[in-house]
């Protein structure tokens, strides 16, 4: 199979199964008539606020709440010392004012001892208004002692640094993890070294090594963090509108966090403005809105603004890397080695599957054929926002590509060989796969030589090369960059994924109604990836039933069944596998009824799409329409149905899904200025079989623009005072339209074969995969001057530096 | 979203009104024009005035116009009316190319040239605009009006002639037959203030450089301008050479400060590179070329 079979059409136009269609949700989207939680309000409803540090370490001396409790309107005023004094049943420390992370450290809800990071939540107004509760905030009288803070992660091992984890009575700045382990390690790390002594040895090898920094951004989505939280004394139920991309493993975690029986608690994720990993964890806002619903017995709601999110919630990357990779002369990869410091702010926040610490970075051998690869993380605390793993990066995969595809690029211009050739001479052949990686993936399937080869055919690579050339000889710097990334997606295998002790499985429900029509409830939830859309489409392709007649539910831990959640491209992998399994149940439910019916046995059926009939006899059988009513009909049915055809499925995926692609991007550099321009910008991805090529499309357009803004203009970065500088949308600089060229795309389909429609996830691809491209074409351009590689973000001065062979670090303030 | 702190609100109904409200409030009224610098500040409660005296009704501070060798612009005039004005069109380039990359078309279809003068924030465009064409501003108060040049308008960061009680109602630029004008910026993205830009006037007669005025913005540049570099082109042909010699000086007399647009340097040397771009095409431009 290399595409997908044309899909008929439905009454109202659609595709009875995969094909483009428009979004579903867009109705109500286009209209203004989404539903966010900002738009939630309760009767009798107040509102809050939360008091921020204005510093990024200091010790709390004291807190004088009287003023802002005199204020008319205010309701309460909560601090850490209140929660302090309330104890909590539960296993996970014994009073509210500490939470467990994803991770399994702690964070503090309210600070209690000292601050440790600027805008850590201090204190938390309840009023009858937003302005009041923000009024109240500028009464409230913090008396702080500021301490030195830790800015710089390479100096957060120093001897003499401060410790800013004392309440866990740490004696120095590093993480420990949940099995002990202060450094996480990958690969093999004996045969890596003894490549790298043996290819330093050999004249016929090179060994390339680079200092790449992917330095802290901040996935910034359009609607900020929210939630409204409503306590009901009577029933103790606890209604909770919250801004989740994973609403069952926040329930659980609040069951957890306040001791409160998860049976009566409902989490409803409504219209979500974007998440990109932003919303997967559970952020003290939420918790306090929980609280102050207990306190005063009134739904509370509490809702960031841009500052606070930016400042305080899941950051991204912050990944400090050490790379040499080595090679024979003749362009051979032998080994790629990677240390790690990485900076996790100062409570290890970070959302990912509890064996995998560092996330999924260790597949940065990435798409070559090689024997030896080793990486060592080393995490640290520092006085910085927590979280982490966060923004469209698959677990750490956008490191891994960014750092394997930098170093590939470096190694080309050592080799004086054209990045494009070294690569084809590097990548997986098809007939390897399942390929196992060095440290340990088990690739599913690709053919990444033709990705490469159509990529390279859009752009018209050879012209491109010869109109550099000619641009260089007239002192025009243009550059071409390439970057081919495999990603492991659709977390994942139980025995090996969890996450807080979840296993990554998938819980659905398919029901049809007498008529035919469908409503199929997931337990994943949408940031605007379309599922309403694309998940009924599965059901369609595996039931004939058209879209138009599947509704899809999600968002509301009461009407869906248990899962994990959308983050890491795992919706289509899982969730996805799960739809097209909990069909085909329904289809062999089908199958017993409609075998009933025709008085024939179930063995004697054939299927096509959206009917049953009798096999050598195409005009006798039963549409799915005429099924579902017979299965609720006085038809007397045999064993194996009870009547009706709902049916509910788990999925455990048997393995990640490896979606890969090969971009090309060319940019245009004015060196006197140091200004990029993105020319064009080529995305040729291999997500498997497409369900909706248009919103696939969609979910590529989204990630290339992520990418331009990373690779050019995104940055949170900090002064040694430990002030945050990329704190409002005057200074974290997004992409605009005029920054992203017309994106040319292509695709190959290569089916995954342990997926049951054959998909892999897409949603992170191009963010993992364009970073890389976009930086390479800007260092192709700018390598007349002498350069290998310079930091991201790539602003007009940080390129300008670069050609004046005085790069800068980009995480700390610009001197 | 982001919540100012309680403010009260009144419309002038009149320049003279105006005036008087501010008096009778004191230094806790703000002028509102089109809001852009105002009301981001007040959201973060960087600024809080007691009241806002709304002037956007005032039509008499209004409109582009020529009078006499002097075009003449109200103060409410705003930033989408100049890009978009054919009459500065004619007589300057410069008006136009500012614009284009003066923060993005919302904010360009409600901020004016008053609220943008008055703000005087040191990465201001129009200021180098302003400066570059040694143009003036008329400030009105209880007891009359006076002009004040541009080149001595500002007092220092977000400070400027403007005092208490007072408004400024028009900015002027003198009419130069045979100029030719440019202007360079650059930024990290669009939309954003810019790293430094630089704007200029040329007047070539005679094969030599008869009047020229540079402006610069974001760079540390006193008022807004570079005499020195204009005093060393006069009587000069406007050769590669003397152009670059010239926005050497004017990059000189800059003493930029280091932020996340860039070090000081960096942005030292864009006041030279962008004053010689922006020389090269408006000298060029007077040439008729
Ligand atoms: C997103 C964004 C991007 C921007 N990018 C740029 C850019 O790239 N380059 C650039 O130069 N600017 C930029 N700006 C600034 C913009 O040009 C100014 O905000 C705006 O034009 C100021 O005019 P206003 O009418 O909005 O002033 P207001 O905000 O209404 O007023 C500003 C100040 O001037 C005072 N004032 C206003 N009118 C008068 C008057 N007639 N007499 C006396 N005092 C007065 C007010 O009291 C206030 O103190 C940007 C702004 C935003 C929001």
């Amino acid at each position: 199979m290399t595409a997908v079979d044309e899909a008929p059409l439905s009454a109202a136009g659609n595709p009875i199964g995969f094909g483009s269609m428009k979004r579903v949700e867009d109705q109500r989207f286009v209209r203004g008539q989404g539903n966010y939680v900002d738009d939630v309000n309760l009767p009798g409803m107040l509102h809050s606020a939360i008091l921020r540090s204005p510093f990024a370490h200091a010790r709390i001396v004291s807190i004088d709440t009287s003023a802002a409790e005199a204020l008319p309107g205010v309701v309460a005023v909560i601090t850490g010392k209140i929660l302090e004094g309330i104890p909590r049943p539960s296993l996970l420390g014994d009073n509210f004012a500490w939470m467990p992370t994803l991770s399994y450290d702690t964070q503090a809800v309210l600070a209690t001892d000292k601050v440790r990071f600027q805008g850590q939540e201090v204190a938390f107004v309840i009023a009858e208004s937003r302005y009041i509760a923000k009024d109240a905030l500028e009464l409230i009288d913090v008396e702080y002692e500021p301490l030195e803070p830790v800015m710089d992660a390479k100096k957060a091992l120093d001897a003499d640094a401060p410790i800013i984890r004392d309440d866990k009575g740490q004696t120095d700045n590093r993480i420990t993890d949940v099995h002990g382990n202060q450094t996480w390690e990958s690969g093999n790390k004996e045969a890596t070294e003894a490549a790298f002594v043996a290819a330093a040895a050999d004249p016929n090898c090179v060994i390339v090594e680079e200092d790449i920094l992917y330095p802290r951004v901040h996935p910034a989505p359009m609607e900020t963090c929210g939630s409204v939280a409503y306590l009901d004394k009577v029933t103790g139920q606890l209604t909770l509108y919250t801004t989740s991309q994973a609403p069952h493993a926040h329930r659980t975690v609040y069951a957890m966090v306040a001791g409160l029986p998860e049976q009566k608690i409902r989490v409803i994720s409504p219209d979500i403005g974007g998440g990109f990993g932003n919303k997967v964890g559970v952020y003290p806002g939420y918790v306090l809105s929980v609280i102050g619903t207990i306190v005063t017995g009134k739904p509370v709601k509490w809702m960031e603004d841009r500052s606070e999110n930016l400042m305080s919630t899941s950051f991204a990357r912050d990944y400090h890397m050490k790379a040499k990779i080595a090679a024979t002369k003749d362009g051979k990869i032998l080994a790629v080695d990677v240390y790690v410091l990485a900076d996790h702010g100062a409570f290890n926040g970070v959302a990912q599957p509890t064996n995998f610490p560092a996330g999924f970075f260790n597949i940065f051998s990435g798409s070559y054929d090689y024997p030896n690869a080793h990486c060592l993380v080393e995490p640290v605390y520092t006085n910085k926002a927590p979280g982490g793993v966060a923004y469209a990066c698959s677990f750490r995969i956008t490191e891994a590509a960014y750092v394997i595809e930098r170093l590939v690029d470096c190694l080309a211009q050592e080799l004086e060989m054209d990045p494009a050739d070294l690569r084809l001479k590097n990548l997986i052949k098809p007939e390897q796969f399942p390929y196992t990686s060095p440290t340990g993936w088990e690739y599913d399937s690709g053919q990444y030589e033709k990705t490469m080869r159509v990529a390279m055919d859009i752009a018209g690579y050879d012209e491109l090369r010869r109109e550099q050339a000619e641009k260089r000889a007239k002192g025009e710097y243009m550059g071409i960059g390439i970057s081919f990334f495999t990603e492991g997606v659709g977390a994942g295998p139980r025995r090996t994924m969890d996450i807080l002790g979840l296993g990554m499985a998938d819980g659905i429900e398919l029901r049809v109604h007498p008529t035919g029509k469908a409503v199929l409830r997931l337990s994943v939830q949408s940031q605007g990836q379309g599922h309403e859309t694309t998940f009924a489409q599965i059901v369609s392709h595996e039931l004939g039933i058209p879209p138009e007649d599947i509704d899809v539910v999600h968002g509301d831990t009461d009407q869906t069944p248990f899962g994990l959640g959308t983050y890491g491209s795992r919706s289509t992998p899982v969730s996805g596998a799960a739809a097209s399994v909990v069909a085909k149940k329904v289809r062999d439910r089908a199958r017993i009824v409609a075998a009933a019916a025709l008085e024939c046995s179930p063995d004697d059926l054939e299927w096509e799409l959206g009917r049953w009939f009798v096999k050598g006899d195409k005009e006798r059988g039963k549409t799915i329409q005429e099924i579902a009513l017979l299965s609720h009909s006085s038809l007397e049915l045999p064993e194996g149905v009870e009547g009706h055809l709902d049916a509910t499925a788990v999925y455990n995926p048997p393995n990640l899904t490896y979606p890969y692609g090969c971009y090309i991007c060319v940019v245009d550099v004015d060196p006197g200025t140091g200004q990029v321009k993105v020319r064009r910008f080529i995305a040729v991805d291999d997500c498997g079989v497409r369900i909706n090529p248009m919103i696939v499309e969609g979910q590529v357009h989204g990630g290339l623009a992520d990418g331009v803004g990373m690779a050019l203009m995104e940055l949170i970065a900090f002064d040694e005072d430990g002030n945050n500088l990329g704190g409002s949308f005057m200074d974290y600089l997004l992409p605009t339209a005029v920054e992203c060229p017309d994106w040319e795309l292509g695709e190959t389909v290569t089916p995954s074969p342990h997926h049951p429609i054959g998909a892999k996830g897409v949603g992170e691809s191009a963010t993992v995969g364009s970073p890389a491209a976009v930086v390479n074409a800007v260092i192709d351009a700018i390598s007349p001057f002498g350069v290998r590689h310079a930091d991201m973000p790539l602003t007009p001065a940080n390129v300008w530096r670069a050609i004046q062979g005085r790069n800068v670090r980009t995480d700390m303030a610009v001197e | 979203m982001q919540t100012p702190a309680a403010v009260d609100y009144v419309r002038a109904t009149s320049v003279a009104n105006a005036i008087a409200l501010l008096n009778e409030h004191g230094e806790d009224a703000r002028l509102l024009a089109g809001g852009h610098s105002l009301l981001p500040m007040m959201k973060l409660r960087l600024a809080r005035p007691d009241i806002l005296i709304d002037i956007n009704d005032l039509d008499e501070l209004r409109g582009i116009r020529v009078e006499g060798d002097e075009l003449v612009l109200g103060a409410m005039v705003t930033h989408a009316e100049v890009l978009s004005s054919p009459i500065l069109a004619e007589h300057y380039a410069i008006f136009r190319e500012a614009e284009k990359v003066i923060a993005d078309p919302i904010v360009r279809n409600k901020g004016t040239v008053g609220g943008s003068m008055c703000q005087a924030d040191p990465s201001e465009d129009l200021s180098a605009v302003g400066a570059a064409l040694k143009g003036s501003v008329v400030i009105q108060n209880a007891t009359g009006t006076r002009t004040v040049p541009l080149r001595e308008f500002h007092e220092g960061p977000y400070e400027t002639k403007v005092a208490d009680g007072e408004i400024l109602t028009e900015v002027r630029f003198p009419i130069r037959p045979r100029a030719g004008s440019a202007y360079e910026k650059v930024e990290r993205r669009v939309g954003d203030w810019p790293v430094c830009s630089a704007g200029a006037y040329v007047v070539v007669s005679g094969g030599v450089v008869t009047d020229v005025g540079i402006g610069l913005t974001a760079v540390g540049a006193e008022h807004f301008c570079a005499p020195e570099a204009e005093a060393f082109l006069i009587g000069k042909a406007p050769s590669e050479e003397n152009l670059a010699a010239a926005a050497q000086l004017a990059a000189d007399s800059c003493s930029p400060n280091a932020d996340q647009r860039g070090p000081a340097d960096y942005k030292q040397h864009l006041a030279m590179e962008l004053t010689l771009r922006a020389l090269r095409r408006a000298a060029a431009s007077s040439q008729g070329a």
